[in-house]
């Protein structure tokens, strides 16, 4: 489990790469917490194209990351989920609040 | 139900041993020569039912979590996961999607919800008189099966 982190263009662009599940869950909060701290951009592109597995505890960590973002009115946005990923997403209704871009 | 091919493993329930779990379950179904989508849609089911056995079922001390996993010859994969632990107080609940017994720990509720959409059947049994277990089976698309011979064909 792996978050690199960029800014460009006051967008905090996110990639969550390796294995989210259970035993990653913690220091994917944290990691991702430690970038959305930071004050100097207006949203964010969580880039989900090098996460190789999600399985639900993918959702509350994403929601979990919503909530305080939106504290801040601040939106975020989901981009390259996997087909299983996708499947997730949909049926949790996660894009309604964290859209999908290309 | 005739199985040309079975597997048990057993281990503990530190959160760890979840990667390792769904892995190991792909890697025997492998055999069947799958799709990418079906092994990840397993991958995802295996993970889904021990992240419950580390967290809900053993949520103090750890305990033993056993998958036992069948193959037929009409493509079937079956998939019982069960632990000795605290046991769900009410089954329909547990597989309402969104219910969670820990909302305050950012959890979906999702678990049951994801396995019944990415496998065929999803059941739910006591396991004795302590914990659960959850049998699940995926029936893969028909092709032929090159470590079987074609023998499935």
């Amino acid at each position: 489990m792996q978050v690199n982190a960029k800014i460009y263009q006051e967008t905090l662009y996110l990639q969550v790469a390796g294995e989210l599940d259970e035993h990653t869950a913690h220091y994917a909060r944290m990691a991702m917490d430690n970038q959305l701290e930071s004050a100097d951009f207006k949203q964010v592109i969580i880039d989900l194209s090098k996460l190789e597995f999600m399985d639900s505890t993918g959702i509350g960590v994403l929601i979990g990351r919503y909530k305080k973002m939106k504290q801040k009115n601040i939106p975020i946005f989901i981009s390259n989920p996997s087909v299983q990923a996708d499947k997730i997403f949909r049926m949790t209704a996660l894009y309604d609040v964290m859209p999908k871009i290309n | 139900m005739n199985y040309i091919n079975e597997m048990t493993l057993e281990f503990d329930s530190h959160s760890i041993n979840e990667g390792f779990a769904r892995s190991a379950v792909a890697a025997f179904c492998v055999q069947l020569n799958p799709t990418l989508d079906e092994i990840t849609d397993i991958k995802t089911a295996v993970s889904e039912a021990v992240t419950n056995c580390v967290v809900h079922a053993y949520p103090k001390k750890t305990g033993k979590i056993s998958i036992w996993v069948g193959l037929t010859s009409a493509r079937d994969v079956d998939i019982k996961i069960s632990d000795a632990g605290v046991g769900i107080s009410d089954f329909e609940k547990a597989r309402e999607p969104f219910f969670t017994t820990k909302p305050d720990e950012e959890r979906a509720g999702m678990g049951f919800t994801v396995m019944e959409s990415f496998m065929n059947s999803v059941v739910l049994r006591k396991n004795g008189d302590r914990g659960v277990v959850v049998e699940m089976r995926k029936t893969l698309t028909h092709k032929k099966c090159v470590a079987l011979g074609g023998e499935n064909d």
